[in-house]
C-alpha cells in the first residue's frame, strides 16, 4: 500500500529530477555537432571560467552577509513582538509577487529618472546612474532574498522555550549576553538553513545580473544563459550547470544542520 | 540578612486577577513549601520573587530593599524551573559554569566552585554529558547545581521534584532538606504533593485561587486546618457538620461531644475535623458511635477501613488494628483529636481563636 501511495512522487523524481540531471551530464560531454568530447571540461577548468566562478561565490558571499545582517535582527524584534505572525505576513508578502516584477519596480525606483534621482535632484544635488552597477545588483537581490532568510531564523527564535532565556537572566545574564550565549547558539539551525536558501539560488542568478546590473556582474548564471541562448553551445552551458550543481551540493554540505547530517 | 516581603501583592494578566492582595513574609534561612492545586498561582508567586513577571500592583522587599524595579538578572535569587531549563547546547559543566562566567568569577575560584556543587550533587560522573542524555533526575541535579554554584541568598523550586519516580522523589526530597540545611539559605519550593510539603518544610503556604489560605508550620496545617479546603488538601479527613454548644462542648448528630475548642458563639454550625489515624475501633456501644465496616483495605503500614455510622455517613480509618467486613463496631476518638473549623473564618480570626483557647480547655 505505502508503496502504490509512494508512486506518483517516485515518477516525479525520475521525469522532474533524474532524468534531466543526468541529460545535463550527457550533454556536458558533447560538443556543438554531437561529438563525445572532454573540451568542456577543459575549458570550464581554464582561467576564464574559473574566474567566473570566484565572482559568483564572491557576489553570491556578499549577497548572504548582507541578507543575514538585516534578516537576524529582524526576525529577533519580530518574534519579541506582539502580533507576531501579522508582522512576518508583511514580510512575506513580498515572496508572493513574481520576481521580475520587483525587479521592474526597483528599475523604476533606481533608475535616472527613477524616484530616489528625483529625490536627489530636489536637494539640488546630482543626478546619478544607480542602476547598472553591482550596487543595484547586491541591493535588488538582498531584498528578494530578505523574506527567505527571515523565515528560518524567525523559526528557530521562536522555538527557543522562554524559560532559557529566563534562566539565563536568572543566572545574572544582561539583555546582550543572554542574545550572544543563549538565543543565537540556539537560533543556529535557522541561520544555516536561511544561509543555504539563499546563498545557493544566489550562486546562479542571471535574471538579476542582465537587468539591473547591466553586464557588469558576469556570474555563472549568466554564462549558463549565454551558452544556451545566445551560443547555442548546449554542451558548454551543460559543464557550467554540472559544476554549478557540484557547488550546490558542496555548500549543502558545509551548512547542513544537525537533523539532516546522519 | 535577606527575609523577603511581599506587600499586597496583586497580578493581573489581561483581565484574569491570579493573584489576590498577597501579603507574606518568607524570613531568613527557612525551607517553605507553596501548596496549591494546579493554575491557583504558584508559579506566577515565584516568577514575581525570581523578577521574570512584575507584579501588576503591590510591592515586594528582600530585607529592606525595594525591589520592584529591579531586574531579575540583579536579584540574589536563583531559580530550578519546572522544567529545568537547561541549555540545550551547553554540556553539564558548561550549565553549572554559566552564571559563575557571567558574573567572572576567577578561574581558579569557579573550577573549584564548580567541583563541589557537581560533588554535591553527585553528578562528579557526569560533568561532560549532553544535557539530553541524562535521565530526568540527573537534568533535576543539574538544574539544582547550576543554580546552588551562584551561592544565592534564596533559591526558589518550581515543582522540581514531579518528574521523578516515587524512590528517587524520596531520595531527592531528603537530598534537599539537608542541602538547604547545608547552605542555611532560604527555600521556597512549590508543589502539589502535599506528603512532599509535610515532610520538607519549616512552613507550609496553602494557596487557593491566587489566595494564600493558610500559612504555618506542617504540624499546625495538618493538626489544625483552618477550613475544609485546607483539611482535604492536607492528608485525609472525615469532617462532620455539628453546632457549636458552649466553649469546649459540640453537638455531632444532636450527640453532644467535649472538646478543646472555644471562642465560637453558641448554636454556630461548625465542621468537625477527625484524621482517619486518630480514630481507634472498639467493641460495640464502647465508642462514641455505632458503625458497621464496609470495606478493609490493605495499605502497607496500615488497613484503611471505610465504615457506616447509624445516620450512613462514612468514616475512613487508618489503623494497623484488624476487623472483618460487616461487623458491627464502634469508633472513638479522643477529644483532643476533634479539630472544630468554623466556616467563614479568616486567618488572623482563626489564629487569635486558637491562641485563646490553646491549654484552657
Ligand atoms: N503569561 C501569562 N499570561 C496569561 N495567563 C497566564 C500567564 N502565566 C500564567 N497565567 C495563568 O495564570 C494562572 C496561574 O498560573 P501559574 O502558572 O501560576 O499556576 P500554577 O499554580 O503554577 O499551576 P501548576 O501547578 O499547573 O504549575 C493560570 O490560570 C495560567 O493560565
Ligand atoms: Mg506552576
Amino acid at each position: 500500500m505505502k508503496r502504490v501511495l509512494a508512486l506518483p512522487y517516485l515518477l516525479w523524481m525520475v521525469v522532474f529530477v533524474i532524468l534531466p540531471v543526468f541529460l545535463m551530464i550527457y550533454y556536458s560531454f558533447n560538443d556543438m555537432s554531437g561529438n563525445l568530447t572532454l573540451q568542456n571540461y577543459a575549458e570550464f577548468l581554464s582561467s576564464n571560467y574559473i574566474k567566473m566562478t570566484l565572482n559568483s561565490f564572491w557576489y553570491a558571499f556578499l549577497i548572504t552577509v548582507i541578507t543575514l545582517i538585516v534578516s537576524y535582527p529582524l526576525a529577533l524584534v519580530i518574534s519579541r513582538l506582539k502580533h507576531k505572525t501579522f508582522w512576518l505576513l508583511i514580510i512575506i508578502i513580498p515572496t508572493w509577487i513574481n520576481i521580475l516584477l520587483k525587479t521592474y519596480a526597483f528599475i523604476g525606483i533606481l533608475g535616472i529618472n527613477g524616484i530616489l534621482n528625483s529625490v536627489l535632484e530636489k536637494f539640488g544635488l546630482m543626478k546619478i546612474q544607480l542602476l547598472f552597477s553591482d550596487f543595484a545588483f547586491i541591493t535588488v537581490a538582498v531584498y528578494i532574498f530578505i523574506p527567505f532568510m527571515v523565515l528560518p531564523i524567525f523559526n528557530s527564535i521562536n522555538g527557543i522555550n522562554k524559560n532559557l532565556i529566563w534562566a539565563s537572566y536568572d543566572l545574572g545574564a544582561s539583555k546582550w549576553e543572554a542574545l550572544t550565549k543563549v538565543i543565537i547558539p540556539l537560533s543556529l539551525e535557522g541561520v544555516k538553513s536561511g544561509i543555504q536558501i539563499t546563498f545557493i539560488p544566489a550562486l546562479s542568478l542571471f535574471m538579476l545580473s542582465r537587468l539591473v546590473a547591466g553586464n557588469k556582474v558576469v556570474t555563472l548564471g549568466t554564462a549558463i544563459e549565454q551558452q544556451f541562448l545566445t551560443n547555442e553551445n548546449w554542451g558548454m552551458g551543460s559543464t557550467v550547470g554540472v559544476f554549478l550543481i557540484l557547488f550546490m551540493v558542496f555548500v549543502m554540505l558545509v551548512t547542513r544542520t544537525k537533523k539532516e547530517s546522519i | 540578612m535577606t527575609e523577603i516581603r511581599l506587600q499586597n501583592i496583586n497580578q493581573y494578566f489581561g483581565e484574569t486577577h491570579i493573584l489576590k492582595n498577597i501579603d507574606f513574609t518568607f524570613l531568613e534561612g527557612k525551607f517553605y513549601t507553596i501548596l496549591g492545586p494546579s493554575g491557583c498561582g504558584k508559579t506566577t508567586l515565584l516568577k514575581i520573587i525570581g523578577g521574570f513577571v512584575n507584579q501588576t500592583s503591590g510591592d515586594l522587599y528582600f530585607g529592606d530593599k525595594k525591589m520592584n524595579e529591579i531586574p531579575a538578572n540583579k536579584r540574589q535569587v536563583n531559580t530550578v524551573f519546572q522544567d529545568y531549563a537547561l541549555f540545550p547546547h551547553l554540556n553539564v559543566y558548561e550549565n553549572v559554569a554559566f552564571g559563575l562566567k557571567i558574573k567572572k568569577v576567577s578561574k581558579v575560584e569557579r573550577e573549584a566552585r564548580i567541583k563541589e556543587a557537581l560533588r554535591f550533587t553527585n553528578l562528579t560522573d557526569f560533568k561532560y554529558r549532553d544535557i539530553e542524555q541524562l535521565s530526568g533526575g540527573q537534568k533535576q541535579r543539574v538544574a539544582i547545581a547550576r543554580a546552588i554554584v551562584n551561592e544565592p541568598d534564596i533559591l526558589l523550586l518550581d515543582e522540581s521534584l514531579s518528574a521523578l519516580d516515587h524512590n528517587l522523589r524520596v531520595d531527592m526530597q531528603y537530598e534537599l532538606k539537608e542541602l538547604q540545611q547545608k547552605l542555611g539559605i532560604t527555600f521556597i519550593f512549590v508543589t502539589h504533593d502535599q506528603e512532599e510539603a509535610l515532610a520538607l518544610s519549616d512552613e507550609i503556604l496553602v494557596m487557593d485561587k491566587g489566595h494564600i489560605v493558610q500559612a504555618g508550620s506542617p504540624k499546625d496545617i495538618y493538626d489544625e486546618p483552618l477550613n475544609k479546603y485546607v483539611a482535604d488538601f492536607i492528608g485525609e479527613s472525615n469532617i462532620v457538620e455539628g453546632e457549636m454548644l458552649e466553649d469546649g462542648k459540640v453537638s455531632i448528630y444532636g450527640r453532644a461531644y467535649e472538646c478543646v475548642d472555644g471562642g465560637v458563639k453558641s448554636g454556630t454550625p461548625v465542621e468537625i475535623m477527625v484524621r482517619p489515624e486518630d480514630i481507634v475501633l472498639k467493641p460495640l456501644e464502647e465508642g462514641h458511635l455505632n458503625v458497621t465496616v464496609d470495606s478493609i483495605l490493605f495499605r502497607g503500614v496500615h488497613y484503611e477501613i471505610c465504615v457506616l455510622d447509624e445516620d450512613g455517613y462514612e468514616w475512613v480509618i487508618h489503623t494497623t488494628q484488624k476487623t472483618e467486613e460487616g461487623k458491627k463496631v464502634s469508633i472513638y476518638f479522643d477529644k483532643e483529636d476533634m479539630h472544630i473549623m468554623v466556616p467563614g473564618e479568616k486567618e488572623d480570626e482563626f489564629n487569635e481563636r486558637l491562641e485563646l483557647y490553646e491549654g484552657i480547655l
